[in-house]
């Protein structure tokens, strides 16, 4: 396969902002538009990015994780969030919220929803790279 | 220790025993294994004297308020008999199984499900709910049908293992329905609460036919029996465990359970069960008769008395319930050891055939002394509590009042059990003839060529021998257990009572006994002719062909019937799943003539010309002769419904929309590699036609049906609260966000759970449809 340098120059600039941007929605999504699956999608985008520019190859060297573990891990964090809900006398996945005086960032909320949006974010990402292995594998005789 | 502890210990202990056998081997697997089981020993042990007095040590914890579904166990005298049965013949079978599994055996899922089983076991004797109840004897179900198939590499096994499950899983549904309508009869699902204020009525009799009909399953009565003998499949640790001493008691116990009431009120009750159990007692004693495989002559054996004790506890009759328990502490002592010395002796000889075995076993001394002690209580010859228990059957049968034909039908029932307990003894002592009949389960075990027999170790054989001690003392002194049996039997009958003698004089019960030690006697001097009348019979359509050609009819309506339904046409699935959209809900739509009134078509111009592009970018997709234009022009919809989204300002929805496009293009664009570049159109005008016309009408009706509802609305929108509540409640200022992880979480967690089972599915399927060629060779 020919690579287009332009391509390549174009996915290695995009893709780890992307990826901050990813991360950046993930954050913000209680409060401005996102959430998880949102960040979770332009996550799947940057490395759909370098799946166009260096095939499954690149995908899988970026990810060394097996996507089945991912998307396992995912599901396990949403819904240990459920439980630890339950466990502190909540109802299940009732979410909570703490307040943290950080040095340099001032006050810092954070919601037990941001680990239930984590999860969500790494089924949306796993799945992504389930279908980049399974279908984009290798080139069809 | 209470109950709970006693069921968890055994689930908690079950997985450390998987782990523990893959890294220390069997010995210390088992030796954990036993663990729970001897602590559950101890704690009904401790609690016997008050339950001897009568009182029943009961616990209970809510379980989901919702449905109204509470755990509440009971220790009565009847569940403490089979705790004790099943903990303690379930700790001599660990001990037994450590030496039966060579040092290198893979027994870790095995002896963990024991575990799993005899916890499962223990539940359902506690139980004092319905469902409860119900949930631990499903469990017992699946934990036996994993542990049948553990040869899980021969297809007799697993066939073996799936008929088990298809007949007491059948039946386990049926009694489910069973379940439900007694439940909302009685206003009650609690077990004791149910026995003390029975309902009544036709449901309520339909019901008890449901419960009866897994009952009966699970402890193979006649039609029902055969998939006991074919459970044979199993290691001899876990025949002799399950399939003799406490699963198939399961049906059992509860048929004695629901007697209790039941039998009196009922009109059918009585006759159907006394019936059934006694068939199966003479079927069993028959079929067990023709068998050379000692497993297999004690399945059929088991069969045997299992019909006796439905016969027994189904009367409902005081006297005959006392019975009933004392038989059943009988068997499940003489039937384990049974097992276990059959076992021992297919370890050593690597044959269970008594055509072949023969002087082998006069090698052994201490293990033929067992072996034959426990025969000799299995045929209820003296003075073993085989005797005293069948005798105490007979006394009960004489004076219980349920006519001759019941008490005629009991002693041929034991005349067979006295032959088949003769037939085994001759064929581990001496050498039965080589019949030519051929073996109902396969060829059977062969002995190995050459193979020398080495001595037996003293803890391998330890427990059976215990278990044939134990039927030595009870018969030689029963008193010392007629108080518990009498505890047990009351718990079910409160005026159950009675007496266990060796000896009680020259009473009609002990020319019973005689007439059916002669009758055996008789059997099996005339073995020829009976042999030769197996033969005959064997003609008959039996219970388990019948299994077979239903199991193969519902296979054939299924293939034809998925053959239907599942074409594997994806134009033939969207023509039948669109059609239906635009009939159905259309139709519904026509009828209530709700035209909407004073929608709001166009908002800004903006919108319009977004509408407008977007329509015609589809109207490409129409046009596009290869399917790439058609992905990508398609992709341009979804770029402008995400612009018309932004115009209604919900930017959430309309990145989520602009992500969404992005990648299914690109999944498109790699699943477009491996289909043709062009579009295959049919020149069949009228298909082309009606395709048209299902499209056509699948816009018309979704603009007509989105006008209407959104002009239909009547009550306040559901999202007015839930913006107030976002912040104070959920600590967020994003609405869409605060919905889908807090408000509606729920929802979410669902919708990730299919999206990762959607991902697992297509890689199994691409997967696999990459495989198919590679095994035919044509890639690699």
């Amino acid at each position: 396969m020919n690579r287009s340098t332009i391509l390549a120059a174009a996915a290695a600039a995009v893709f780890h902002t992307a990826l901050v941007f990813s991360l950046y929605l993930l954050f913000a999504g209680h409060n401005q538009p996102g959430g998880g699956f949102a960040g979770g999608l332009v996550a799947a985008a940057a490395l759909v990015i370098r799946y166009v520019d260096g095939g499954a190859e690149a995908v899988r060297a970026l990810v060394p994780l097996a996507p089945m573990s991912l998307l396992g891990a995912g599901l396990v964090l949403a819904n240990l969030t459920g439980v630890a809900a339950w466990l502190a006398g909540g109802a299940f996945l009732e979410s909570a919220t703490w307040s943290w005086d950080l040095p340099v960032l001032g006050t810092v909320k954070t919601s037990s929803a941001l680990a239930f949006d984590t999860g969500v974010y790494l089924v949306v990402v796993a799945l992504v790279l389930m279908v980049l292995r399974t279908l984009g594998e290798e080139e069809p005789a | 220790m209470n109950a709970t502890a006693a069921i968890a210990a055994f689930f908690l202990t079950a997985p450390l025993v998987t782990w523990t056998a893959a890294r220390r081997g069997p010995r210390a697997a088992f030796a954990l294994a036993a663990l729970p089981m001897l602590l559950t020993v101890a704690w009904a042990t401790a609690a016997l004297p008050t339950i001897l007095d009568g009182d029943a040590q009961r616990q209970g914890w809510s379980w989901l308020d919702a449905l109204g579904l509470r755990v509440d166990l009971a220790l009565d005298g009847f569940s403490a008999l089979f705790v004790l049965l099943v903990a303690g013949v379930g700790a001599l079978i660990c001990l037994y199984a450590a030496w039966y599994f060579d040092a290198d055996e893979p027994v870790g899922r095995l002896a963990g499900l024991l575990v799993a089983f005899a916890g499962a076991m223990v539940g359902l004797v506690l139980a004092d709910n319905l469902f409860v109840l119900y949930l631990f004897w499903e469990l017992t179900s699946i934990t036996s049908y994993l542990l049948i198939g553990t040869k899980d590499r021969q297809a007799a096994a697993r066939d073996a293992a799936l008929q088990a499950l298809l007949v007491t899983g059948a039946g386990g549904l049926a009694m489910l329905g069973g379940f439900v309508i007694l439940a909302q009869q009685a206003g009650t699902a609690s077990l004791s609460a149910l026995l003390a204020a029975p309902p009544s009525g036709t449901a309520v009799e339909v019901a008890l036919a449901l419960v009866l009909a897994g009952a009966l399953a699970k402890s193979a009565q006649v039609p029902l029996h055969f998939w006991l003998p074919g459970a044979m499949a199993a290691p001899t640790p876990i025949s002799a465990y399950l399939h003799s001493a406490t699963m198939v008691k399961a049906g059992i116990y509860l048929i004695a359970r629901l007697s209790g009431p039941f039998a009196e009120q009922v009109g059918w009750w009585r006759p159907v069960l006394v019936g059934i159990g006694l068939a199966t007692m003479v079927l069993g004693g028959w079929r067990a008769l023709r068998q050379h495989d000692a497993k297999l002559l004690l399945a059929f054996g088991t069969v045997n008395q299992l019909g006796l004790l439905v016969a027994l506890f189904g009367a409902g009759v005081p006297e005959l319930t006392f019975a009933g328990v004392a038989v059943l502490l009988a068997h499940a002592l003489y039937k384990a050891a049974l097992f276990m010395v059959v076992g021992v002796i297919d370890h050593q000889t690597h044959t269970r055939d008594l055509r072949v075995l023969g002087s082998v076993s006069a090698r052994w001394p201490a293990l033929t002394a067992v072996a034959v002690i426990g025969s000799l209580s299995m045929a209820g010859i003296v003075p073993l509590f085989g005797f005293v228990a069948k005798e105490a059957a007979f006394e009960a049968l004489l004076h219980g009042g349920l006519g001759a034909a019941t008490v005629v039908a009991a002693v041929g029932g034991s005349v067979l059990s006295v032959a088949f307990a003769a037939r085994l003894v001759w064929g581990l002592f001496g050498r039965l003839e080589p019949v030519d009949a051929p073996s109902e389960f396969g060829a059977g075990p062969t002995p190995a060529d050459g193979h020398a027999p080495g001595a037996t170790p003293v803890p391998f054989l330890a427990p059976a021998a215990l278990l044939v001690g134990v039927s030595v003392l009870l018969g030689l002194w029963p008193g010392l257990i007629v108080p518990f049996v009498e505890r047990s039997a009351q718990s079910i009958d409160p005026e159950a009572t009675g007496g266990l003698y060796l000896w009680h004089g020259f009473t009609g019960a002990l020319l019973l006994s005689a007439v059916a030690i002669v009758g055996g006697a008789v059997l099996v001097g005339s073995r020829q002719g009976v042999a030769r009348l197996q033969a005959t019979l064997s003609v008959l359509p039996s219970a388990e062909s019948a299994y077979r050609s239903t199991v193969r009819w519902l296979l054939l309506i299924a293939g034809r019937v998925t053959a239907v339904a599942q074409s594997g046409s994806l134009p033939a699935y969207l023509t039948v799943i669109l059609a239906t959209a635009v009939v159905v809900p259309g139709s519904a739509l026509l009828a209530g003539r709700a035209w909407p009134q004073d929608a709001v078509v166009v908002e800004s111009p903006l919108q319009a010309v977004v509408v407008a592009v977007t329509g015609c970018i589809a109207l490409g997709v129409i046009a596009a002769r290869r399917r790439f234009a058609a992905i990508v022009s398609l992709g341009g919809v979804g770029f402008s419904v995400a612009l018309l989204f932004v115009l209604h300002g919900a930017p959430d929805l309309a990145l989520t929309q602009l992500l969404i496009e992005t990648l299914t293009l690109i999944v498109f664009v790699l699943v477009l590699r491996r289909l043709p570049d062009r579009f295959t159109t049919t020149r069949w005008k009228a298909a082309r036609a009606s395709r048209l016309l299902l499209a056509g009408g699948v816009g018309v009706f979704v603009t007509l049906f989105a006008l209407t509802a959104a002009a239909q609305r009547s009550a306040p929108p559901a999202s007015d609260g839930q913006v107030a509540r976002a912040v104070p409640e959920a600590g967020g200022r994003n609405i869409v966000n605060v919905i889908l992880v807090d408000f509606r979480g729920f929802d979410t967690l669902g919708e990730i759970t299919v999206l990762a089972t959607a991902a697992v599915g297509i890689a199994g399927l691409v997967r696999t449809g990459r495989r198919t060629p590679a095994r035919e060779g044509e890639r690699p």
